[in-house]
């Protein structure tokens, strides 16, 4: 579903983002991305989202290829994922259930399916009864589980959190986790990337490490470059 | 979506009203100065058309002439192309005028003094030295005519008065024009600016490029518009005061007050479009 073969990026004045990375998540997958800041985790969720385009090499999102798509096809493709930052990306003028509602409204949804599909998506990140608070009433984590039902809202394939647990404290920490777990219990792909390595090793799932760009661990052990280095 | 455009424009202006008031008042004070400017260069115009209106050749006859030869010549004339209009002034017309343009000296002049003559008028457009010099030739090679005047020196000074206000009329319109487009395109990008969560979020939720230009094209429209009536109201009202306390001027007649709202409207839709552009380029 998301392939990476021998992707690199590089950012102005030669600063090496990532260095011919190759890996698959299938579908139905929960996959961390971890590592030190700066190892490459947040780029891969950018060029996952066609937020940038690889430098080189070829990335494939649902048989979309970031490098010969075509501009006017990435909206549609974003529909399809879903992305949850370490900072929320509420609007803070509008109620939990109108930031939830505005993903739909945004893609033409008509509008009878949008108050029920809102109601469903906030009871199940369980934020039924704060539907009419706004962000500045709520908690992080409370924040972060409507950003994760506006992610959700329009049935993504795909899961994309960068770093959802940055802001939050543990107990929190495990609420949105379990939340996770949960969407990709019920056949949502899922990509965390995070530095709580408290986190991953308490949780059985796929774990890509990077550094300095390049992936120096993979638990599902996908085919490597051959001048990656071994670990 | 136009609907919910529409309520995204809404809810932004309401969300922000001082940030609303200061980019229609930014665009209102600009197109108000290019306003002024536009009165100022009409009124000059106006002025100087009237005053060209004045450009004649006097064609002074002799005293022997026969009215048949009188009548061909100036059916002759009449023909050139540069002519508008040509008319008989009588020896005792002439007289009338005289007196009654120099009061004090009527019993001054006799009518045998004043001679008949033909006076041209010439057409807008063709009213150059050169052209009625060319005239005034024409005009004296007739048999009829004994000599034959236009004002050559201040002819010649009112065509490079016109010359001179064309070209600093049209410098100063561009320059004018210039700054209004800036002065507003920096205050659309500045409301731009204050909603870039918004236009980020929007991107996030997979929304089209051209679904997260239509609020702010229509926020462009209507601050334009709306800035382009406070600053045609503020032009009106500085035109009635200069009328009351200060010299007669004229004001844009309908066509040029549309031609203002338009240019508003315009103004403030391409400023959203660019910065909206850059916007979307760089989230």
């Amino acid at each position: 579903m998301i392939r990476l073969l021998k992707v690199s990026k590089e950012y102005t004045r030669g600063r090496v983002a990532l260095s011919h990375v190759t890996f698959q998540i299938k579908k139905g997958e929960f996959a961390f991305l971890t590592g030190p800041s700066g190892a490459g985790k947040s780029t891969i969720m950018k060029l996952v989202f066609m937020e940038e385009r690889p430098t080189s090499g070829d990335l494939w999102v649902s048989g979309v290829n970031s490098r010969t798509a075509k501009q006017k096809e990435i909206p549609k493709l974003r529909r399809k994922l879903g992305v949850v930052f370490q900072d929320f990306r509420l609007l803070e003028d509008r109620t939990a259930e109108a930031n939830v509602a505005f993903a739909l409204e945004v893609t033409g949804a008509p509008k009878a399916m949008i108050a029920p599909k809102v109601s469903r998506v906030l009871a199940q990140v369980g934020l039924a009864a704060k539907a009419t608070s706004y962000p500045s009433e709520l908690s992080g984590g409370e924040q972060q589980r409507v950003a994760i039902a506006r992610a959700l809202v329009n049935d993504p394939m795909v899961l994309l959190a960068d770093e959802p647990t940055g802001n939050l404290d543990d107990r929190a920490t495990r609420g949105v986790f379990q939340l996770l777990r949960d969407i990709n219990a019920a056949g949502t792909s899922v990509i965390m990337a995070t530095h709580d390595l408290d986190l991953v090793r308490r949780a059985d799932f796929r774990t890509i490490e990077l550094n300095h760009g390049r992936i120096v661990y993979d638990s599902a052990e996908t085919p490597r470059e051959p001048d990656a280095p071994q670990t | 979506m136009i609907q919910l455009a529409l309520r995204e424009t809404v809810t932004a202006a309401r969300r922000a009203p001082l940030l609303t008031a200061l980019a229609i008042i930014t665009i209102a004070f600009s197109l108000y100065a290019f306003g002024l400017f536009g009165l100022v260069a009409l009124n000059i115009r106006q002025s100087i058309r009237a005053v060209e209106e004045r450009v004649e050749v006097r064609a002074f006859l002799r005293d022997s002439s026969s009215i048949y030869a009188v009548d061909s010549a100036m059916a002759a004339i009449g023909k050139y192309p540069e002519v508008a209009r040509v008319e008989y002034v009588s020896q005792e017309k002439a007289l009338d005028r005289a007196r009654s343009e120099m009061g004090e000296f009527s019993d001054v002049f006799d009518q045998a003094v004043l001679p008949a003559s033909i006076e041209v008028h010439m057409r807008a457009g063709l009213r150059s030295p050169e052209t009625v010099a060319a005239v005034a030739k024409r005009i004296g090679s007739f048999p009829i005519v004994d000599d034959v005047r236009y004002g050559e020196e201040w002819v010649g000074k009112l065509y490079r008065l016109r010359t001179i206000a064309s070209f600093v009329g049209i410098a100063l319109g561009l320059a004018f024009a210039a700054v209004a487009v800036i002065i507003i395109g920096a205050t659309i990008r500045m409301t731009v600016l204050a909603r870039e969560k918004e236009i980020a979020v929007m991107r996030i939720v997979g929304a089209t490029d051209s679904f997260v230009r239509r609020p702010f094209l229509i926020d462009g429209l209507i601050k334009g518009v709306f800035g382009g009536i406070l600053a045609l109201l503020m032009t009106w009202a500085t035109h009635r005061t200069v009328n009351e306390y200060f010299v007669q001027t004229v004001f844009f007649d309908n066509r040029l007050m549309l031609v203002g709202l338009l240019a508003g409207a315009f103004i403030g839709v391409v400023g959203s479009m660019v910065s909206v552009g850059r916007q979307l380029k760089r989230i």
